[in-house]
């Protein structure tokens, strides 16, 4: 009798990484919700971070790739749209890579109420520590950055810029 | 890697390059099922008409990448508009499973003429100096934000999705263009005069964003759609709180009228449309059957 190995599914699909923040497996930044495999089937489900965030195309061709690779002779790779990405969804492992590879880490997201959502007119509050030299000192430069969810800002102690993935 | 070029002739093959592969359709996966009791053309049209406001608006806030004042400012309408765009594809994907027609996003964006476009007029008022693109943001992101907000509770599954991911987007553009209003309109003598002047063009156009279609209507009536006319008293609200601080007054210039009653969403449009379009469908009407 012949038995197939083939490395587990999971394994294959949590170590895939982000294209755009390659320090970050799709496990680590939340977005990989699901792996099941039936038989030779494996359906992999991912919930994109932002609407225009054009990583999740490069996620779900490496997804298809990598398992294909593996021996999975049937891959799917499904969008599942609800509940939205939150920034709270990544691992603490990813966080500690983020801040290791110069990026601060998001705070918790911003809690939605009922009924209207509040305009803000100051500038929104971050607190985000350099992650060179974990000074708590830092003010934002802009609040858009290179990607969608990154802003830039920069340390007072040591005066370094650095990115910030922004809460949310 | 040493060289950042290196990356870009790495021998990995087309695989590193997912588009031409048939994995970049947003919808890939998600049920595409029509609740029951729902028209699926006209919840087809409804998702066409949001789709269309994202895209047209997000072309124009694209005109201005390497026209900005400075680089900060540029990012961030880019940013916004990449968000848009995002927007864009998924209501296009959702409007032609919806329809029955199979059109994919791209059928839909680029090979559909002028009069089949659904978006209301404000958003393909050309972009004008900065004053003018701020004013217009703030009035579409603090509409588009009000129906989005209710648009999470849609009957449709897809639709209430699509909303409740981009309200978290729509929250920030609001904010960036509301905090720079202030600033314009609190400035300077001429950047309160640009600002005044951009809040003055895009005005007129302002009172058909709360005027429903029927399509709109008959959405309403499945509970798919919110009734654009119960969004101007909080959008009226949320004017009233940047224009304030601002030192801008509402502006007093009159509507832009109806033509033989229609608008936007009859397919009714300015001038502007017809340029806007020949220039986001050029490419791919030249080379109809390319993949990219």
């Amino acid at each position: 009798m012949v038995t197939v190995t083939r490395t587990d599914p999971r394994v294959i699909a949590e170590s895939v990484v982000d294209p755009e923040l390659p320090m970050l497996t799709l496990a680590d930044l939340g977005v990989l919700r699901e792996v099941a495999a039936t038989g030779d089937r494996v359906v992999v489900t991912i919930t994109p971070t932002y609407s225009g965030c054009p990583a999740i195309t490069e996620m779900r061709t490496e997804l298809h790739r990598r398992l294909t690779e593996a021996g999975h002779p049937e891959v799917e790779v499904r969008t599942r749209l609800d509940p939205p990405w939150t920034t709270d969804w990544i691992s603490d492992a990813g966080r500690r890579k983020l801040a290791e590879h110069g990026i601060a880490p998001p705070g918790h997201a911003p809690e939605s109420g009922p009924g209207p959502v509040p305009l803000r007119l100051g500038p929104t509050r971050r607190h985000a520590r350099c992650p060179r030299c974990e000074s708590a000192d830092t003010e934002e430069l802009s609040e858009f950055g290179a990607t969608a969810c990154k802003a830039l800002r920069r340390c007072r102690s040591c005066l370094e810029p650095f990115e910030h993935m922004k809460e949310i | 890697m040493d060289n950042a070029y290196e990356a870009l002739v790495e021998s990995e093959g087309d695989t590193r390059w997912a588009f031409g592969t048939g994995f970049d359709d947003p919808l890939a996966g998600v049920d595409a099922t029509v609740p029951a009791g729902v028209d699926g053309p006209d919840l087809g049209a409804y998702c066409l008409m949001l789709g269309d406001d994202a895209l047209i608006l997000s072309h124009r806030l694209s005109e201005w990448c390497t026209r900005a004042h400075e680089l900060e400012d540029e990012v961030a309408l880019a940013n916004i508009s990449l968000d848009l765009l995002g927007q864009t594809r998924m209501l296009l994907a959702r409007a032609g499973q919806a329809d029955g027609s199979g059109r994919d996003e791209d059928r839909l964006a680029y090979f559909r003429d002028e009069e089949h476009f659904r978006n209301v007029r404000l958003c393909e008022l050309p972009g004008g100096d900065f004053g003018r693109t701020i004013a217009r943001l703030l009035v579409f992101a603090s509409w588009r934000l009000a129906a989005f907000n209710r648009l999470g509770e849609s009957r449709d599954p897809v639709l209430a999705a699509i909303a409740a991911k981009a309200v978290k987007e729509l929250t920030y553009h609001r904010d960036y263009a509301a905090r720079w209003l202030v600033r314009l309109g609190d400035g300077t003598d001429h950047s309160h005069q640009r600002a005044r002047e951009g809040l003055e063009a895009v005005w007129p156009l302002v009172d058909e964003l709360f005027e429903p279609h029927d399509v709109e209507r008959r959405m309403v009536g499945a509970g798919v759609g919110v009734d654009p006319a119960s969004l101007r008293e909080e959008f009226d609200a949320v004017l009233g709180q940047v224009l304030e601080p601002a030192g801008l007054a509402t502006p007093e210039t009159p509507a832009m009228g109806r033509v033989g009653g229609r608008a936007g969403r009859d397919g009714v449009h300015t001038e502007h449309l017809g340029y806007l379009l020949a220039e986001m469908q050029g490419l791919a009407r030249a080379h109809p059957e390319a993949t990219w």
